[in-house]
């Protein structure tokens, strides 16, 4: 049984009690993906299978045979990062930087999201296929993501004007 | 100078009356800073440039690695067992199925623990950092609900958390006093903090009160909070011969390897803490039970342990802030000078701690009154210490001070930002120290001119859009400098041309990297990919503590020390060829990457000529900041004026802040990017305290009852407007770099300026936090 | 967290031949379940993931829906028909929880989450006679701000947490079962319980039964609807309060009108007496008042919730109006 991790197979642990997160970060070494609460309600722990956003503390390992998980490794290194990574710098959306990997794929997540038009709370008409990428849509659709530093602002800066620039599809590839 | 000489003991409160004056009365160039520091003539250098953090890369690409990060051959992974009385003893405790549960190493309880001395608890020795002085699992004896009685080792984290589980422990209850209502009615006591009484009385205030023309008297009330900071605490230790290495998530590594040797009867060299990245700190990253466990339970097992807490564990292990229940009184004549201001209260703590709430310290310098009284008592409940968090004392204190004063203005119908001018002081109003700058005024004007203050309708609740009433709120949030006992620091030059800075200060996400290396670099005239700024290594030199917003001073007058002794070191190295000889400290200056004379630049050496000729590869000195007498002789403080704008539903009361603006007076900003983001975490942590935060303590079992972040809420994307901040960037000429610190002074003012917001959007003055929507149905 | 075995299930018949031993729980996204487990208060044998059946949204002749229990709350909110039919449910699931929770859970385990209170969480340290029946609880004289005004009894104070739930609760909705017995139906209204001396007991559902899918009956073209939550932050929270009505009126008088309050009681509650109040009357604010005053007159609030009887009044007539207004 494996899963795929950042484009490479991952044998599944035998023990399902074994969560997403706590094989990503002890079994694979993949420490990048953090773990806040294990509780659901930090985002911290956010990572994209088969490029959807989801908590990886809340996700058993066992459950994701066969299926593709993108952690923040897998996006970029210091070297050639990602082009929302590197706008994070840019915009200073972080501080301590613990929240910041879950931020950054929550971000990839949502942007495909936008893109399939999935409505939010703060959508108003939700007869529209198009979402606008307004501030309150970047706000509501982040708020799975805690940042205890207070990090928001550049965070929203940062997420703007990386989807601004590129057409939402392709930003998220 | 022999003011100098005695000052360690003085800061340490020996010998503080008589000391304190002399300091008080000494000329200006006998102190610390009393000659600016040369750096703030600089304008044109790295400093003040908006720097993207260094971290940065390694942050946002995951490889940033933080305490429960670093992998060992033959790690244990650790789950701990908590108490569910508050006080008592354990009468049996059965862990034989932990034991013969799969993949599980040992358990470890009060009867196999190492014997160990109890901590040494914060404040009590220089470099103690126990958040407690109880014996850490020495004994069947329980001190609050929540506190560790076991840990399972096991090999992998579910192992050791299933057997966890499956332990048994039965308790003898004694009784416990857990109830806020029931200590005080056994009666309060005055409090001390860092060695001084929380109690400043000038006239008499009561009876200046009573006569006063206008009198506002009211009670405000703070719960408890926790810091919540995303990383859980988390530790990785191991016994490396006679060596503890430990990977800690801290804001203090140097005081925690001298506190965890001294609890094993170890040197503190044998003891090493490494804390490269911390995930949030706050207060609460420092020496708790965990570190200590997770070192026990190495030994134990003599492997390798991991001990991170869940999120249940930081709320049951790690100290939060004590609610308060605070008095303020104010009584003025009708233009609003203050007769009497009288702030009092009272607050909770634990028999094991030295840690009361300070919330009066933010009144003492702030009014000029004809008479003051302030007072904090305290009453000690069988509870997890309490202990620092962002702004103590201040955080709230200000929430009580600043809603008396609104509510002041309100009574007088006087703008409550000219009720705050007419009352500045001249000097401090409690020490009677000059100012080293205060230009609060100047913030309070630049603050309402870009907030649109005079748009404000000052008649409460007639504002609305909709189901919407909008109101407009302000206060001053405040915040002294401080710079603690003790930073060292050791600059390295390389024949290369390169400065390498190490101090075992830290990095919790405030920029210290970033900014220092600019610092180090200006100061040293070098470009920044020359400088590298170690720390977060105990085995560093410097006892440098990252809280009360001092860490950038106490690095910066390090720094700047052992740049004056390597500046004599260098001309002493240069001799007779070199462009400086013959030149004394005082006639040179570090620029473009050597020296040269301060009045005629083209006599310039490099470092690299200089240590070529030589033959030297390195030169390294270390050096202690002053004293820092600084604080003894001006009153040095930083200023926010704080303005905020709320929405409150007609219908159901919910709160949401739409517009927030913070103008500060924090002396000079050594890098806008990264103080921008200091500013508006500061800010929106007050903004969690003022409308939603709140530790629910359940006070028939002194146990809390909310430990998730599910539970207690601090406040997400869509709770955070863009939060704008402005700075007036006036150097304190008696600051390191002029810089005063600003970590801390966001969260203060702020709840209040939120609170008075609310007052004039819907008519309801809310004196107990959180501010939730119940209060304004 | 228990060890336990771990399948996944086939297909329907799998799933409930594996679900009928004892000790059998099926796995949805796992957002509740997997984090009651590691809080110990689930200990399942096996675990059988249901997520890969019925994920299928239907449309049914006649122009109802069909949504399969294992539809993703994302993919049950972005759905065009959803999102044009039934904008209430749409708007009730997008306020729930957040986008990575929303992603991972599904349908069936939504309508099944478990109550938030903090006395049922703490399995080590509180008495609750939902997590063990007989041991009293805790909440009643404790922290109960986000508890019960409505149907609690003195054994539980607890609340069902689901926005879903409340719209499917105004939408009529059915939801579909199987277990060893065949397959059934049962309104959602219907389907939780009252917490009555038997807390523990939460649904109708018998042991081993699989919710395969909700029902949805037609939606009129005339009716408006929508659902509002309050709550304390403005995302990434619970309800306190949340009103769902759909609302149909003819010549300013109400021909039809359905309303369900969530974040009151241990169930979805569907608010029968303002109903009653409401039909054939003026669709007017005081004909709302006072719906919501008779719902609300058996609402009895415990020592930290009070505000909630005046928070539910408030926000059902203030979805009224907005409802009414639109059609005016
Ligand atoms: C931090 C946080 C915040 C949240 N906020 C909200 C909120 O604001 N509003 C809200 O409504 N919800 C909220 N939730 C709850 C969330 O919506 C639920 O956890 C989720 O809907 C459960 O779905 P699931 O598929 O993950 O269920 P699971 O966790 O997989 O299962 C839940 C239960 O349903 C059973 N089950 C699952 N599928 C079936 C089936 N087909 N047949 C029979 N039994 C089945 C399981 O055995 C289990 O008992 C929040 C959750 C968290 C962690
Ligand atoms: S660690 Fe997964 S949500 Fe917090
Ligand atoms: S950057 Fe520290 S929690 Fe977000």
């Amino acid at each position: 049984m494996t899963m795929i991790v950042n484009g490479e197979a991952a044998e599944i642990p035998r023990d399902p009690r074994v969560s997403l997160l706590d094989f990503l970060r002890d079994d694979l070494n993949l420490s990048g993906t953090k773990k806040g609460c294990d509780q659901g309600a930090c985002g911290a722990c956010t990572v994209l299978v088969d490029g959807e956003r989801v908590l990886s503390c809340l996700s058993l390992a066992v459950q994701m045979e066969g299926r593709s998980v993108t952690t923040i490794e897998g996006l970029g290194t210091p070297g050639h990062l990602h082009p929302l990574q590197q706008a994070f710098i840019e915009h200073d959306g972080f501080q301590c930087g613990y929240c910041t990997p879950g931020q950054i794929c929550s971000a990839i997540g949502m942007a495909a999201e936008i893109a399939r038009g999935v409505p939010s709370h703060v959508t108003t008409n939700l007869g529209d296929d198009a979402i606008r990428l307004s501030h309150d849509e970047l706000r509501e659709r982040m708020s799975g993501n805690l940042c205890r530093c207070g990090a928001y602002n550049g965070i929203v800066a940062a997420i703007a004007e990386t989807f601004a620039e590129a057409p939402l599809a392709e930003a998220a590839e | 100078m022999s003011i100098v000489s005695d000052a360690k003991q003085a800061i340490q409160g020996a010998v503080q009356g008589a000391m304190a004056k002399a300091v008080a009365l000494a000329p200006d160039n006998w102190i610390p800073g009393g000659e600016p520091d040369p750096l703030i003539r600089e304008r044109y250098g790295h400093v003040g440039k908006p720097l993207s953090r260094i971290d940065g890369p390694l942050k946002v690409s995951g490889q940033a690695r933080f305490a429960a990060e670093f992998p060992m051959d033959g790690m244990v992974y650790a789950a701990l067992v908590f108490s569910t009385i508050a006080k008592g003893r354990i009468a049996t405790i059965d862990t034989a199925l932990a034991e013969a549960s799969p993949g599980v190493v040992a358990v470890m309880d009060h009867r196999n623990a190492p014997r160990l001395a109890p901590p040494p608890v914060f404040m009590s020795a220089p470099k103690a950092a126990g958040g407690d002085n109880l014996p850490i699992m020495q004994g069947n004896d329980v001190r609050w609900n929540g506190e560790p009685v076991a840990v399972v080792l096991g090999e992998t984290q579910e192992q050791a958390n299933h057997a966890a589980s499956l332990i048994r422990v039965i308790y003898e209850e004694a009784p416990a006093l857990t109830s806020f209502a029931e200590a005080r009615g056994q009666g309060t006591r005055p409090a001390v903090f860092m060695g001084q009484s929380l109690h400043d009385e000038r006239g008499d205030a009561e009876a200046a009160l009573a006569k006063a023309e206008v009198q506002v008297d009211a009670t405000y009330l703070t719960p408890r909070h926790n810091h919540n900071a995303i990383e859980l605490h988390g530790v990785t230790a191991a016994w490396q011969g006679d060596v503890l290495r430990i990977h800690d998530a801290s804001q203090l590594v140097a005081h925690t390897a001298w506190s965890i040797g001294q609890m094993f009867g170890m040197a503190e060299d044998k003891v090493v803490v490494t804390s490269p990245f911390v995930g949030g700190g706050f207060g609460g990253k420092c020496l708790w039970q965990h570190q200590v466990l997770a070192a026990m339970a190495a030994k134990v097992t003599d492997r390798p342990v991991r001990l991170v807490l869940s999120r249940e564990g930081v709320y049951r292990v790690v100290g939060g802030r004590s609610p308060t229940e605070q008095r303020v009184a104010l009584g003025a004549d009708r233009e609003g000078r203050l007769k009497a201001l009288i702030h009092t209260g009272v607050t909770i703590k634990t028999a094991t701690n030295a840690m009361p709430e300070p919330f009066i310290l933010p009144t003492r310098s702030a009014y000029a009154s004809d008479t003051l009284k302030l007072d904090v008592q305290v009453v000690e409940l069988d509870m997890l210490a309490n202990t620092f968090m962002r702004a103590p004392g201040e955080s709230v204190g200000t929430f009580a001070l600043e809603s008396a004063i609104d509510e002041l203005a309100e009574a007088l119908d006087i703008d409550p930002i000219e009720l705050r001018i007419r009352n500045e002081p001249e000097k401090d109003p409690s020490t009677g120290l000059p100012f080293s700058s205060r230009h609060i005024v100047e913030a309070w004007r630049d603050g309402a001119q870009r907030f649109g203050w005079a748009r404000r309708d000052p008649r409460p609740g007639l504002r609305r859009e909709g189901e919407w009433l909008i109101g407009m709120g302000c206060a001053t949030g405040t915040y002294p400098y401080y710079r603690m006992p003790g930073g060292a620091a050791r600059i390295t030059l390389t024949r290369d041309g390169r400065a390498i800075v190490d101090i075992a200060a830290h990095e919790m996400g405030m920029g210290t990297a970033t900014a220092q290396t600019q610092v180090t670099a200006e100061r040293l005239g070098l470009p920044l990919d020359k400088v590298s700024f170690n720390y977060g290594d105990s085995t560093l030199p410097g006892v440098v503590l990252a809280g009360g917003s001092q860490q950038t001073a106490s690095i910066g007058a390090a720094v700047g020390a052992a740049h004056r002794d390597l500046v004599k070191a260098l001309l002493k190295l240069a001799g007779n060829e070199s462009p400086v000889a013959g030149l004394g400290p005082g006639d040179v200056v570090s620029r473009e990457e050597g020296l040269c004379k301060a009045d005629e630049p083209s006599r310039h050496e490099t470092y690299t000529s200089i240590l070529a000729r030589a033959g030297r590869e390195t030169i390294s000195v270390e050096a202690e900041g002053p004293p820092p007498l600084e604080t003894m002789h001006w009153s040095m403080h930083s200023h926010a004026a704080m303005f905020c704008e709320v929405r409150v539903n007609a219908v159901t009361g919910e709160p949401r802040v739409s517009r927030f603006l913070g103008s500060f007076d924090c002396g000079r900003i050594l890098n806008p990017k990264t103080a921008m983001s200091q500013f508006r975490g500061g800010i929106i942590m007050g903004l969690g305290l003022a409308l939603m935060e709140e530790t629910q303590f359940d006070e028939r079992k002194g146990r809390v009852m909310n430990p998730s972040l599910a539970e207690y809420h601090v406040p997400v994307h869509m709770d955070v407007p863009e939060i704008d901040a402005i700075w007036t960037d006036i150097p304190d000429p008696h600051a390191p770099m002029g810089a005063r610190g600003i970590g801390e002074i966001g969260i203060t003012g702020t709840a209040a300026a939120v609170a008075n917001a609310i007052y004039n959007a819907t008519c309801k003055r809310v004196r107990d936090l959180p501010i939730t929507l119940d209060k304004l149905l | 967290m228990n060890r336990f075995t771990y399948a996944r299930a086939a297909d329907t018949f799998d799933a409930v031949r594996q679900g009928s031993d004892a000790g059998v729980k099926y796995l949805g996204g796992g957002t509740n379940l997997v984090d009651l487990m590691r809080e110990t208060i689930e200990k399942p044998a096996s675990l059988v993931d249901v997520t890969g059946l019925s994920r299928e949204i239907e449309e049914l002749p006649g122009g109802g829906l069909l949504i399969g229990a294992g539809v993703r709350n994302t993919a049950l909110a972005e759905h065009r028909l959803v999102r044009q039919r039934y904008s209430l449910l749409t708007r009730a699931v997008v306020s729930g929880a957040s986008a990575q929770i929303r992603n991972m859970a599904t349908v069936g385990g939504n309508v099944l989450q478990r109550t938030r209170c903090a006395y049922f969480y703490d399995d080590a340290g509180s008495r609750c006679n939902k997590r063990s029946p007989g041991s009293g609880c805790d909440a009643i004289d404790g922290f109960n701000r986000n508890h019960a005004i409505l149907g609690a009894s003195t054994s539980c104070v607890a609340v069902h947490p689901s926005d879903m739930c409340v719209a499917l609760a105004a939408l009529d909705a059915m939801v579909h079962l199987r277990g060893d017995g065949g397959e059934r139906r049962i309104a959602l209204a219907d389907l939780h319980c009252l917490p009555g001396d038997r807390p523990d007991i939460e649904t109708m559902l018998e042991p081993g039964e699989l919710i395969t899918g909700i029902e949805l009956p037609p939606a009129s073209a005339i009716s408006r609807s929508t659902y509002r939550k309050v709550r304390d932050r403005s995302s990434y929270a619970f309800a306190l309060v949340s009103v769902a009505a759909v609302l149909e009126v003819e010549e300013g008088h109400v021909r039809n009108v359905r309303i369900a309050l969530g974040g009151v009681a241990h169930k979805p509650w569907r608010a029968m007496r303002a109903e009653a109040v409401l039909r054939g009357g003026p669709a007017a604010s005081l004909a709302f008042a006072t719906a919501a005053d008779a719902e609300l007159a058996e609402a009895r609030p415990l020592s930290g919730n009070a505000f909630k009887i005046k928070l539910a009044r408030r926000t059902m007539v203030a979805v009224l109006e907005e409802l009414a207004g639109e059609i005016a």
